[in-house]
């Protein structure tokens, strides 16, 4: 097998980095070209950058900060948030980014998705799905542009890898997002074990711990880390940085 | 002078970023065949499908080119992913014959219970003999890799590099002063740096 992957997950709200709880409340963090700086140091596997108000903007992703981003990453880098068409895609990826991540495309036009994963193949393009505890119990999903969402997680993520095609799915709790309390293992357990591409995990992670909980106990490859790779400690100033990769996966890997 | 061959296949912009930072100053992003002609190093990229690969390059007028300074004129020559499986005769992915420059066919992955397909993530790379890419040393560096198909030369000697997936996948090729590496150097830190810093000093 690959090597679990392990991941910043940075928010980018059309002028900085920023950091949500609960997809609410963003606090400032800084500049995105600082960050990717750092992360080259720290040899991170892989970099996730969302842009949370591409999508309300209705302006398509902000192709001078993924210019910039793209630049200095020296390793993969997948970009999502805004992304409306082919021509975006494309956009995206003469860049320099390996992977585009669609979410509100997915619900609202997953054909336009499917037209994507044919031109540009599906290793390239990642489906982003969030989620979060409904007002009846049990976890639904959450569709943060308002386009109407299906109810069932797995249901959703099984039509999107298997009908549409996404190589990847980025599976994040809403609920955990930014609480530092650990990864939702049930709900990622039962969609990594339900589809046949790769899952990578987000919302919750607070320790080097909760990495190697979700490892070892789903079948997710991939763990992104919000907070932790943009924050001192728990309740403590901003600080990116990132931790060590022995600790995360053992002085073996 | 460097010349990142530009045939449309994809992500070119990484591995001009990644040449700025070693420090390579005279890279260039061409299709003109004047360039190709006075190349001192010519680089392959590519991501995507080997007939439309093979497609642009005849289109583009770039085979003859490429040959008269890779094989005639010898300078070194570097094939990253879809770039080094071109490199082969041929391919199961596509009906078009390759350059053929290194002989050997490119094969599909065969998938398997714990071996997805694509090859998609970080693995390691250890050389089986001594080259101008790898190291033959104890250290692992792991790169990023992403393929479905895998290049198997006919002569086992053309093997530089191997990296495990279920079975020992070639992944650095080479015959001579013409080298292929199937994962991304480009997007692979301080062990792709120290890649193409190798190839820049050949």
């Amino acid at each position: 097998m690959a090597l679990p992957r392990v991941m910043p997950c940075l928010l980018y709200d059309g002028t900085a980095l920023v950091k949500t709880v609960r997809f609410k409340k963003p606090a400032y963090i800084g500049d995105p070209i600082n960050a990717v700086k750092i992360f080259n140091e720290k040899e991170v596997d892989e970099l996730v950058v969302l842009d949370i108000t591409a999508a309300k903007r209705g302006t398509g992703p902000d192709l001078s900060m993924v210019l910039n981003v793209a630049s200095e990453c020296f390793m993969p880098l997948a970009v999502g948030g805004g992304v409306r068409s082919v021509k975006d895609v494309e956009a995206l990826v003469a860049l320099g980014v390996e992977k585009v991540i669609v979410n509100s495309l997915l619900l609202r036009s997953p054909g336009v998705v499917a037209e994507v994963v044919r031109e540009f193949g599906s290793s390239s393009i990642v489906g982003s799905v969030d989620y979060k505890r409904g007002l009846m119990g049990g976890m639904r999903v959450h569709s943060a542009s308002g386009a109407p969402a299906p109810r069932d997680i797995v249901a959703h993520c099984r039509a999107i890898s298997e009908d549409i095609g996404v190589g990847e799915i980025l599976l994040t709790s809403v609920d955990r997002d930014g609480t530092w309390e650990g990864y939702d293992l049930d709900t990622t357990r039962a969609v990594a074990a339900a589809v046949s591409v790769p899952v990578v995990a987000a919302g919750g992670a607070g320790s080097v711990a909760d990495v190697r909980a979700l490892f070892e106990t789903t079948r997710a490859t991939g763990a992104a880390l919000g907070s932790m790779s943009v924050y001192q400690k728990r309740g403590m100033g901003v600080l990116v940085t990132f931790p060590p990769r022995a600790a995360l996966l053992g002085p073996d890997v | 002078m460097t010349v990142v061959v530009d045939y449309e296949m994809g992500n070119v912009a990484s591995v001009l970023n990644m040449l700025r930072r070693i420090g390579v100053t005279d890279a260039v992003l061409s299709r003109r065949p004047e360039d190709v002609a006075r190349a001192g190093r010519l680089i392959l990229p590519g991501v995507g499908a080997y007939d439309r690969g093979m497609g642009n390059l005849e289109s583009f007028g770039l085979v003859e080119p490429l040959r008269q300074r890779a094989i005639v004129d010898g300078v070194p020559t570097l094939g990253i992913c879809l770039g080094m499986q071109l490199l082969a005769s041929g391919s199961d992915e596509g009906e078009r014959s390759g350059l053929g420059w290194i002989p050997g066919r490119a094969r599909r992955i065969p998938a398997a219970a714990e071996r997805t397909v694509p090859h998609m993530g970080w693995n390691y790379v250890t050389a089986v003999r001594d080259n101008p890419l790898v190291p033959l040393d104890s250290e692992r560096r792991r790169f990023y890799h992403v393929h479905s198909f895998h290049v198997v030369p006919d002569d086992p000697a053309d093997v530089l590099a191997t990296t495990r997936y279920g079975d020992d996948l070639a992944t650095v090729i080479g015959r001579g002063t013409v080298l292929g590496a199937q994962f991304h150097p480009e997007k692979s830190h301080r062990f792709g740096m120290d890649l193409f810093e190798r190839f820049a000093r050949l």
